[in-house]
């Protein structure tokens, strides 16, 4: 296949793990990182559960070598570290010796700073450094500091399918020739603001999740930042770098049927599944296992698992969703699980979907509860997001 | 690889761009620190009861891109790509607020699920029951132009014959206070007002009859050094294989602040060219140079602009090449140029 996009590097922060290393163990144990919040200030704290990374802030800053007075964001500070995971484990040495990008994801982006300071940016001056940033693009400035990129800069925000996105226009721009590599993913801190907005909607879970089960209750909202770099057969080639894998295919679709519920047909899923496949040239026999989005939601698990059985019909590919482990990490999601995803290719391993045991009646699919070890050559990974945003990644060995 | 035509563009600032024809002559001078658009009357484009709900992001949005599509003659687009800075500032404000004033408690979600950056194009989506390509930027003053490179990269494959793209920020009611406060701290702080807006325009891979002017080129670069920023417009200009003696307009983002030294390089490299400005008129946010794109799209297309966004004009001449320039803060640099059909 010409002009192949090659994943040389990854990185990233979960609840399961503060390295690829870490998440990978968590994984092939099943061992959950959901649980009760020790570092955000919520009134809720108790009663929900959330997939938390272990570092604190001050811990961050300290591994970062930022100054005290420094106007790092939670989100900004979590993808600082995945990021530059990512471009070690790629062994990059002199990041401008190509052309380079970076393309991050996040959703509210600085909120966690200013929802704490929000009622104090009026008269404080000692806290006014966060109001610059709040915006979505902030974080990403910082990670393209962190890491020596001054090019081609930018930032995706599709709510939950951002990363997916970001991946996706990584992939396209170095297709096309335009960047040599490129560093994609996403990154979002937990926040009052979205566990208040997921809570209202009343899709939280009090207890962990259950994705796909008959009898689920909801998600749990996690942190996390992820990212990859890609890189052109080119610079593959000139370096004579090993491969992880290969993001062989990417659809985006729409759903269109409502701001934030999934449509009962799961349009925009199936026509995004579709459209990947057809990027990558494979027949619906070639996908070996489905990362899918499952949240645990009532809609999105029952809509996606419609879209499943309208595209693979009677027969679905062995599926799992890895929210039980890492929780719903909103922005990041689309990158934690495109790492998880190489992993599961390295290690032919499909993980364990958590908390399942009754299927559900509408369609009757069972996932994959166990960790299994199978050959596996092709994954598609899903990830959906309000305002009908659909987004499909394969990733091929 | 085809070319990029632009079929339509249209623009809510505030100013009156937005008028029936999209041409007008007289600018508003506004002294406020920070201004609203001249939003149109929404009931035209959108149910009474769909409005009620709707932010002015969202509202600009759906207006604008509607006119949009009806001056390409377009009624379904094969992507729908936006770039916005800062989302849906009103209802992230709003949630916000009463987040904390009740204490996280008696929440309604109404807010929360209008708040993402994607809501616009969402709404959009949903409202032309379009299930195409579509994605939101969230880049400062680049959102917009990452939606345009996305957009071009697609057209020139041949993945799409068209597609709707847009930038649109809104003032919100607070947070612009917060901005403007740390801004009037600093020693050369930005002069113009702060403001909002939407432009959208249709972008496709077809000449067509109507078709207003041509995207060549589109470049972010987010650190440039000051005395390095001719060299990357010339180095810009040579990749597209453009001399700078071929620019007869370029359209500059100047805002007073302490960064218009960039500007000032750039109009320095263009001694007999058009040189236009707009932020004092408009004001300035994160997707204001959308505006400059619709300007260089109607100054192709042979429509007038004010005389007072020239800077320095020559005599009666018509437009084929116009180059624009945008920064903030010395990060998030981007280069448009756009050429006559």
């Amino acid at each position: 296949m010409k002009n192949q996009v090659a994943i040389t590097g990854m990185g990233i922060v979960s609840a399961i793990g503060n390295s690829v290393e870490q998440n990978l163990q968590a994984l092939l144990t099943s061992k959950s990182g959901i649980g009760i919040s020790e570092h955000i200030q919520t009134l809720h704290k108790d009663t929900i559960k959330v997939g938390e990374v272990s570092f604190t802030n001050a811990e961050m800053v300290t591994q970062l070598n930022l100054p005290e007075n420094n106007n790092y964001t939670r989100t900004a500070l979590l993808g600082c570290l995945a990021a530059k995971e990512a471009v070690q484990n790629a062994q990059i040495k002199a990041i401008s010796a190509y052309k380079t990008g970076l393309i991050s994801a996040t959703t509210v982006g600085g909120m966690d700073m200013t929802e704490t300071y929000w009622k104090q940016f009026a008269t404080d001056p000692e806290v006014q450094k966060y109001i610059s940033s709040h915006h979505a693009g902030d974080s990403t400035e910082k990670i393209a500091t962190s890491l020596g990129i001054t090019d081609f800069v930018t930032t995706i925000s599709t709510a939950c399918s951002s990363a997916a996105n970001a991946i996706m226009l990584g992939a396209r721009l170095v297709k096309a020739g335009k960047l040599d590599r490129v560093v994609v993913g996403g990154t979002d801190a937990l926040s009052k603001f979205t566990i208040n907005g997921f809570k209202s909607l009343m899709i939280l879970s009090k207890t962990n999740c259950t994705p796909f089960d008959a009898n689920r209750n909801g998600l749990n909202l996690g942190e996390a930042a992820a990212y990859l770099v890609l890189e052109s057969d080119e610079v593959v080639a000139a370096q004579n770098k090993s491969v992880l894998s290969y993001v062989s295919g990417y659809g985006n679709a729409n759903d269109a049927f409502h701001q934030t519920a999934s449509s009962k047909t799961g349009d925009g899923a199936y026509l995004s599944m579709k459209k990947a496949l057809k990027v990558a040239g494979l027949p619906l026999s070639a996908i070996d296992y489905v990362n899918a989005h499952g949240t645990a939601t009532q809609n999105n698990d029952l809509s996606e698992s419609i879209a499943l059985q309208r595209i693979f019909g009677k027969n679905v590919p062995k599926f799992s969703s890895t929210k039980g482990f890492t929780g719903h990490t909103l922005a990041a999601a689309g990158a934690v699980e495109a790492v998880l995803s190489v992993l599961s290719l390295q290690q032919n391993t499909v993980f364990a979907n958590l908390g399942f045991t009754t299927a559900m009646p509408e369609t009757g699919l069972t996932p994959v509860t166990q960790l299994q070890k199978k050959e596996l050559k092709h994954v598609l990974s899903n990830s959906f997001g309000f305002g009908g945003n659909c987004s499909t990644l394969l990733f091929s060995k | 690889m085809k070319t990029c035509y632009i079929h339509s563009a249209m623009s809510i600032s505030a100013q009156d761009s937005f008028a029936e024809d999209g041409s007008f002559t007289e600018v508003q001078i506004y002294s406020d620190y920070k201004i609203s658009a001249v939003h149109p009357p929404y009931r035209d484009f959108i149910p009474l009861s769909q409005l009620r709900r709707m932010s002015p992001a969202v509202k600009m949005g759906v207006a604008a891109s509607q006119q949009a599509l009806k001056k390409a003659n377009l009624e379904l687009p094969e992507a729908i790509i936006t770039g916005s800075g800062l989302g849906c500032m009103a209802d992230t404000e709003n949630f916000l607020n009463t987040l904390i004033e009740q204490d996280e408690q008696f929440l309604t979600p109404t807010a929360f699920i209008q708040s993402t950056h994607n809501t616009v194009a969402g709404q959009i989506a949903l409202g032309l029951n379009c299930k195409a390509y579509n994605t939101t930027y969230a880049h400062g003053s680049v959102s917009f132009e990452s939606a345009l490179i996305d957009a071009q990269l697609q057209l020139e494959a041949g993945e799409v014959n068209n597609v709707l793209v847009g930038g649109v920020d809104e003032l919100g009611i607070e947070f612009v206070d917060y901005v403007h406060s740390v801004e009037h701290k600093q020693t050369q702080p930005i002069q113009v007002p702060l403001s909002e807006g939407a432009t959208f325009c249709v972008l496709s891979s077809e000449k067509k009859e109507g078709a207003v002017a041509v995207l060549k080129a589109v470049e972010i670069n987010s650190k440039i050094a000051e005395g390095h920023i001719g060299a990357e417009i010339q180095a810009f200009l040579k990749r597209n294989k453009v001399d700078s003696s071929e620019i007869d307009a370029v359209i500059l983002g100047n805002n007073g602040n302490a960064f218009d030294g960039y500007y000032q390089n750039v109009e320095n490299l263009f001694s007999e060219t058009d040189i236009l400005q707009y932020k004092k008129f408009v004001g300035e946010y994160f997707t204001a140079s959308a505006f400059a794109f619709w300007m260089g799209a109607q100054l192709l297309d042979g429509q007038p602009l004010p005389p007072a966004f020239f800077v320095r004009k020559a005599a009666q001449k018509k437009y084929t090449t116009v180059l624009l320039y945008n920064q903030f803060k010395g990060s998030q640099h981007s280069f448009v140029l756009l050429t006559q059909c």
